[in-house]
């Protein structure tokens, strides 16, 4: 028998900026509203305009429809009642909210992704303010912090907030679902400017292929000209033995990350601070993707009232060549950023290196010496992406050069 | 009640209960004249003995001091959320049969809420005084018999000096007092720390009545309160709840977008030069006010500066300023949490500091202006930077103005408020209620941006080109209502329910009943 009454969203004493919609199909009397909202003195008459809207679009005309509403905005009304219609098995074109002008925006392949917030996608809360925080990248996730029972709503609001939401120049990346759930995923979301897809519990170059591959149909169909990035997250001890052949599955990988909850269960150990159980996977990660020429990505650090404990853990990861992590708390991404960041004596260092060796060079010489010291040339190779690195953060302004002192 | 236009626009009454009312003239435009009012002169006839005047009961106490009806009865709220004793004064006088109270609290909170059974059975006239929670929705829904009056802190002690309210008797609940009714703020099961907001009640108010739950030896020292103005004391078993009266611990925000808020008004602080070695500041003990004291510190650590006072509502972060070197003084009117208890009790340079000296406006200079720093919160914002804070945008009385009037008169006045509160603005084209005048507000900080007033050239001008997210406040408004929708008024009758006073007793608004 067909489903004749749909909930949808969220309500409760603890919920905020969310909505819950029960929608009931009739078969006459016509539409009968009932709204109960905290802000109903200053925004009741937009709510009810806008489910009489919404449900006229969809072509509904006899139904009950109640909503409870704590102070959602309107992406997410719609998204939830768009959620509730689709739950009645109701086939019908979405309402996409307008794309707001400040969302066009594009990625690039080498762009830092030293953080990256997860944003669970079914929390609407969570969205609006996400990208004042100025992470590199915000990650809608449909994956694991989405309830099974809830993966179709929580994709139909993370599109609506791909278009309403600003995330204030962030790189917008999803995670979708693994599978075909995973695919399908993709058809919601990648027509509304999605910069970077992550691939959940990663084992082979197949995965990557097929999702390269869906990514690129949408593209055509949708005529989609700019690029959609892939970082597939490695997971478990397959993957980790196929992180080279993940890395170099497609050019759209632009990052390999590992994710150490799931990787460390995989193994049946504990995850530890120390992290020496993850030893191995981590290398094997930094050297393939550093082998590909892209960027490898290390776990979030799960306990977010530990700000020195981050700061370790991000110092140990820059150290073994990792060029960014995951972060599940907004003030976990200052910390993440100063710890990717160049020292300044390390800083200090490599201007004295460059310098040391253009000299060398202008002069015709061989070898390049700093005091008493030789410098080998790959010394010089990282000292040159030290220094490129704090002109990219801001840290050296453009043509460092001209304001050294000469000698 | 014949309603006329004041200084700022609104709409305000000729009256006030019965009685004539200034409406706002404009800030420091309105004189005062004549004298101070003074008690009745009492005399050492009347308490003659060994000078012991503990009484039996509360009861007993309110019979000698004559309650009867239509008389006024102030309270203080240092036992805060945990007072066990000012309720029993309403149980008492509907107990006597007594009508027509007028309650005139320093502030009133959730626990107060057993008074509503008061106001409906007449045994209470009116509340003068802050209106939280469901007191505050009780007078919007237009269910009080009189009209209330919202003073801040300031004006509820400039009015009892003026004498436009005359205080019949003053019930005082202290921590610590002896029998002659010296009484003070540390010590025994209660614990407040300071009384700074019972000085004015007790000076003033015909009768004084000290309640205690600690009776210690004479002299009760040192006496915030002199003996030489009580009339009974009682002794009870119990003050208050300790965890509601002091916190355990005040809490800084874990919000990451309040902390956002909070850095981004320490770093303005420092890039406008507003925080220096030897300044003054205010912040209070809200979470976000708490993390800017924090980050505040911090800064403060670095650059081996030190403020010169802090005015408290005292925390443990203001203490630890003070204990780590970066604060000289705390004068305090009162003290949030264990850790500002114990530093008033051991700390020379922690010092109470009654709001009567700090506040009042019709005096010869106070506190306020001193203050190069203050951190302030409202519950809106306009595009003339007015602000609210007892209202909301539904027009629900749920606030009290506390002592934020009286701080709009320091040097700096910076408000750090989040843009929108789940989908309602804070920074609206028009305030619902206006508790102060936009002359006074110089800058504010939300999440999206920074807007100061243009009335502060020298302000723009210090910050200017310095990295910081400046935007105007029509920008903000602006900001909003793309991300909220432009909200909708509250519709309101027209009976007067409540009104807002000024710092100077004169009338800068009136709160309407909500249309239900």
């Amino acid at each position: 028998m067909e489903m004749k009454q749909a909930v949808t969203g969220n309500t409760g004493p603890k919920v905020r900026s969310d909505i819950e919609v029960t929608l009931e199909l009739r078969a006459s009397g016509g539409v009968e509203l009932e709204i109960r909202s905290k802000v109903k003195t200053m925004y009741g008459n937009a709510i009810e305009k806008q489910c009489r809207d919404l449900l006229e679009y969809f072509g509904i005309a006899n139904a009950r429809l109640k909503v409870d509403d704590s102070g959602a905005l309107p992406f997410v009304i719609a998204a939830r009642v768009e959620a509730a219609v689709r739950a009645l098995g109701l086939r019908s074109s979405a309402f996409l909210p307008e794309m707001i002008e400040e969302n066009g925006y594009t990625s690039e392949k080498g762009r830092f992704r030293f953080s990256r917030l997860y944003l669970p996608g079914n929390n609407p809360g969570m969205f609006l303010n996400a990208g004042l925080h100025s992470p590199d990248g915000v990650i809608l996730d449909l994956e694991d912090s989405v309830a099974p029972e809830r993966k179709d709503e929580a994709r139909i609001l993370v599109r609506n907030a791909l278009r309403a939401v600003n995330f204030y120049g962030a790189e917008r990346m999803i995670r979708i679902n693994q599978g075909e759930r995973g695919l399908e995923d993709l058809e919601y979301l990648i027509p509304h400017n999605v910069h970077l897809v992550l691939i959940p519990k990663c084992e082979g170059r197949e995965t990557v292929m097929k999702i390269d591959e869906r990514i690129n149909k949408i593209r055509e169909r949708e005529e989609i000209g700019r690029p959609v990035f892939l970082m597939p997250i490695i997971e478990s001890a397959t993957g980790v033995e196929r992180a080279f052949e993940i890395a170099t599955a497609s050019p759209s990988v632009v990052a390999l990350a590992i994710g150490l909850e799931d990787y460390t269960a995989d193994l049946g150990v504990q995850r530890t601070k120390e992290g020496l159980e993850s030893l191995y996977a981590r290398n094997r990660l930094v050297v393939a993707a550093k082998a590909t020429g892209i960027q490898p990505i290390d776990s979030v650090f799960s306990d977010v009232a530990d700000m020195e404990g981050l700061l370790d853990n991000v110092l140990r990861s820059k150290a073994m060549g990792f060029e960014g992590m995951g972060c599940i708390h907004p003030r976990q991404i200052p910390v993440i950023r100063k710890g990717f960041s160049p020292e300044p004596e390390e800083t200090e260092k490599a201007k004295k290196i460059v310098l040391a060796f253009r000299e060398a060079q202008k002069r015709g010489l061989g070898v390049v010496a700093l005091g008493s010291k030789m410098i080998d040339p790959p010394v010089v190779a990282r000292a040159e992406k030290t220094i490129a690195l704090a002109v990219r953060l801001g840290l050296l302004p453009d043509g460092w050069e001209e304001q050294e002192p000469k000698e | 009640m014949k309603m006329i236009k004041n200084a700022a626009g609104r709409m305000v009454g000729e009256e006030i209960n019965g009685q004539e009312a200034v409406p706002f003239k404009g800030v420091g435009k309105h004189r005062p004249s004549g004298r101070k009012y003074a008690p009745p002169l009492a005399t050492c006839i009347d308490y003659p003995g060994d000078n012991n005047k503990v009484v039996a009961s509360l009861r007993e106490a309110l019979e000698r001091c004559g309650l009867r009806d239509g008389m006024t009865v102030s309270t203080h709220h240092h036992l805060r959320d945990g007072d066990l004793v000012n309720n029993r004064i309403f149980d008492i006088a509907a107990e006597m049969g007594v009508k027509d109270l007028v309650w005139l609290p320093s502030a009133s909170f959730p626990c107060n809420e057993p008074v509503i059974k008061y106001l409906e059975d007449g045994t209470i006239n009116r509340i003068e005084g802050s209106m939280n929670g469901p007191l505050g929705r009780f007078v919007s829904e237009g269910r009080m018999k009189g009209m209330a009056v919202l003073r801040s802190h300031g004006g509820r002690v400039q009015a009892i000096q003026d004498g436009e309210v005359k205080i019949d008797i003053a019930v005082i609940t202290a921590p610590a007092a002896d029998f002659f009714g010296n009484a003070k703020g540390t010590g025994g099961p209660s614990a407040t720390g300071v009384l700074g907001y019972a000085k004015a009640d007790y000076l003033y108010a015909d009768r004084v009545i000290i309640v205690t739950d600690n009776l210690i030896d004479l002299p009760c020292f040192p006496m915030e309160i002199e003996g030489n103005y009580v009339d009974c004391v009682v002794v009870v078993d119990k003050l208050g709840i300790p965890e509601k009266i002091v916190s355990g611990t005040t809490q800084i925000t874990r919000s990451p977008d309040r902390l956002l808020i909070a850095e981004l008004t320490a770093l303005f602080l420092e890039k406008s030069g507003l925080l220096h070695d030897g300044a003054t500041m205010q912040a209070g003990a809200g979470g976000t006010s708490l993390a800017i004291a924090v980050f505040v510190h911090e800064m403060l650590k670095q650059k081996g500066w030190k403020l010169s006072f802090g005015f408290g509502g005292s925390t443990k972060y203001m203490v630890k300023m003070m204990e780590e070197g970066q604060m000289g003084y705390i004068l305090d009117a009162q003290a949030f949490d264990l850790d500002a208890v114990r530093s008033v009790e051991e700390n020379p340079n922690h010092i109470p500091y009654s709001v009567f000296n700090a506040y009042n406006y019709h005096s010869k200079g106070n506190l306020t202006t001193m203050m190069d720093i203050m951190i302030l919160g409202a519950t809106e914002i306009d595009t003339e930077f007015n602000g609210n804070v007892v209202t909301h945008s539904d027009g629900l009385l749920l606030h009290g103005i506390g002592g934020w009037q009286n701080c709009l008169h320091a040097r700096n006045v910076i408000l750090p408020v989040p843009l929108f509160r789940d989908r309602i603005p804070v920074i609206v084209d028009q305030v619902t209620t206006l508790c102060g005048p936009g002359e006074l507000i110089d800058v504010i900080i939300t999440e999206r941006g920074i807007a100061i007033n243009p009335r502060r050239q020298d302000l723009l001008d210090s910050v200017r080109g310095k990295g910081l997210p400046l935007v105007t406040v029509q920008e903000l408004k602006e900001m909003a209502e793309k991300i909220c929708g432009k909200p909708e008024k509250a519709a309101f009758d027209d009976r007067v329910v409540a009104a807002i006073k000024w710092v100077d007793g004169t009338v800068i608004d009136s709160v309407r009943k909500v249309r239900s």
